[in-house]
């Protein structure tokens, strides 16, 4: 699974990485930002669905993968 | 270098830009028909709001209203999101419903940047502010707002009933965003004046609302004045020396936009804290779980934040044109009611009830789009150490007097007296 964060839709509310900050960080503008290269690690998965459902602008894509 | 006389004169006596706008009659009295006369100001909507809108999103669910010159309220959550969003067709340069319309001439700036600015200014007024609002920069006062807090609950020593909205909610966000700007402390009591004067005084004859709302700019000019010269590390500092566009900032620039932080950031977070208070004191189970689960208090915050959303925005149609049904005419208000849209049962599973552990909860207390709240983190650091601190020191809290309990009419909701026993 990896997440992504849209930002155009992105308006810094900050529930990404409130509920899941071992995904998600902000930028000195309080948006969110992805850690790394998105890819969540095994375990966390719950954490990326969490943030992606709780975006009030969804602006988070769960990407699953085969 | 060339002393700084931006504001040697008062910016509002010689502005070009300077036009009457439009005042309108002042209506009060009984609403005759919710869907057709509206108004969110007369006492049955500030004691229940929720019961009149649940029945207009089933049966309009767009109301309209006479009132105020003309204004049109959505219900439902996906109208309320679309025009969050349509920033082409609504206009923010007047974000309070009265009966005064600001002049269009006032649109992309507006009086209070950036909540009352449209695209394109409003990107580039909201990037100034917007490092000094993030969550690291709200923990950095976590610790003083927590002492404060138990400073308020120290006080309440040998007191059987203390009044939780004035006694203690609503302190705490004056307290931090006079820090914020660096104003006086002991200027707190003049701040909720200022906040009564323009949030709750639409209905005021419009010259003397815009009398008393100068008082407020009157006010900040004063602490702008009090700062040349003496920059420290606050944000009135930080607005005086900030450049836009490669040069210092228009005056009534600076001065609107710390009108807005000093009056979003008081009563919304007041309102909020005292919501919260107000619903643990009539819901023993709830208040029972937190204590035993303080754990789950982030989760129960945002939950008591879409069930008592505080704070409802308005907008001004910018053209006529037909909108979902209904025929909007320029300058028309919309009210645009994130409370109504957190209740919606199209978006909400049991929307009318209160979960504390609901764990998907895509709510819009801070609002959605291009204008999501300015302070929302400063605004839920301060709700959470507001709530563990009373917690924490008052497990056991009922209603004192239940009827005592009053609520803030207008677009801001919560209340303004919550007598509770506390032993």
């Amino acid at each position: 699974m990896k997440v992504r964060i849209n930002p155009e839709r992105c308006q810094g509310h900050g529930r990404c990485y409130d509920l899941s900050p071992g995904l998600f960080g902000d930028d000195e503008e309080g948006y969110g930002r992805v850690r790394g290269d998105g890819i969540v690690p095994p375990g966390q998965e719950h954490d990326a669905r969490l943030a992606a459902l709780n975006c009030p602008e969804h602006a988070i894509d769960l990407l699953e993968e085969a | 270098m060339a002393a700084d006389d931006r504001f040697t004169q008062d910016y509002r006596e010689t502005r070009e830009d300077q036009r009457p706008g439009v005042r309108g009659e002042v209506v009060t009295g009984p609403v005759s028909d919710w869907a057709t006369d509206f108004s969110h100001v007369e006492p049955e909507w500030a004691a229940d709001p929720y019961r009149i809108q649940d029945d207009l999103r089933q049966r309009c669910p767009i109301a309209r209203t006479g009132r105020f010159g003309g204004a049109w309220l959505p219900t439902r959550y996906e109208d309320v999101a679309a025009i969050a969003y349509d920033t082409e067709r609504f206009s923010s340069r007047s974000i309070i419903v009265s009966n005064f319309r600001p002049p269009r001439e006032l649109a992309p700036v507006g009086t209070a940047p950036p909540i009352s600015s449209d695209p394109p200014f409003h990107h580039d007024a909201r990037k100034l502010l917007l490092p000094a609002f993030t969550k690291a920069q709200a923990a950095k006062q976590e610790p003083a707002t927590r002492a404060f807090c138990h400073a308020l609950i120290d006080a309440f020593a040998g007191r059987d009933v203390v009044d939780a909205a004035r006694d203690y909610a609503q302190h705490i966000p004056v307290r931090v965003i006079a820090g914020v700007l660096g104003f006086p402390l002991e200027d707190g009591p003049q701040f909720r004046e200022f906040v009564e004067d323009l949030l709750e005084g639409i209905n005021l004859p419009p010259d003397e609302r815009i009398d008393r709302v100068s008082r407020l700019f009157d006010y900040l000019l004063a602490r702008v004045n009090d700062r040349l010269g003496n920059l420290r590390e606050d944000l009135t500092s930080y607005l005086i020396n900030a450049e836009l566009y490669g040069r210092k900032l228009d005056p009534s620039h600076v001065v609107g936009a710390m009108a807005l932080l000093l009056i979003a950031g008081v009563d919304t977070t007041w309102s909020a804290i005292g919501a919260s208070l107000w619903h643990l004191a009539k819901t023993p189970a709830d208040r029972e779980r937190l204590v035993a689960e303080p754990g789950l208090l982030p989760t129960a915050i945002e939950e008591f934040l879409r069930a008592y959303a505080p704070v409802t925005m308005a907008r001004l149609v910018k053209d006529d044109m037909r909108w979902r049904g209904v025929d909007m005419k320029a300058d028309d208000w919309i009210l645009l009611s994130f409370p109504a849209a957190n209740r919606d049962p199209a978006q909400f599973d049991r929307a009318g009830e209160v979960v504390i552990d609901r764990a998907v909860n895509r709510h819009a207390a801070f609002g959605l789009g291009i204008h999501r709240c300015l302070g929302s983190h400063l605004a839920r650091m301060e709700l959470r150490v507001a709530l563990e601190v009373w917690l924490q020191r008052i497990p056991e809290f009922t209603l004192a007097d239940p009827p005592a309990v009053t609520w803030a009419a207008g677009q801001i909701r919560g209340p303004r007296a919550l007598p509770l026993r506390i032993h």
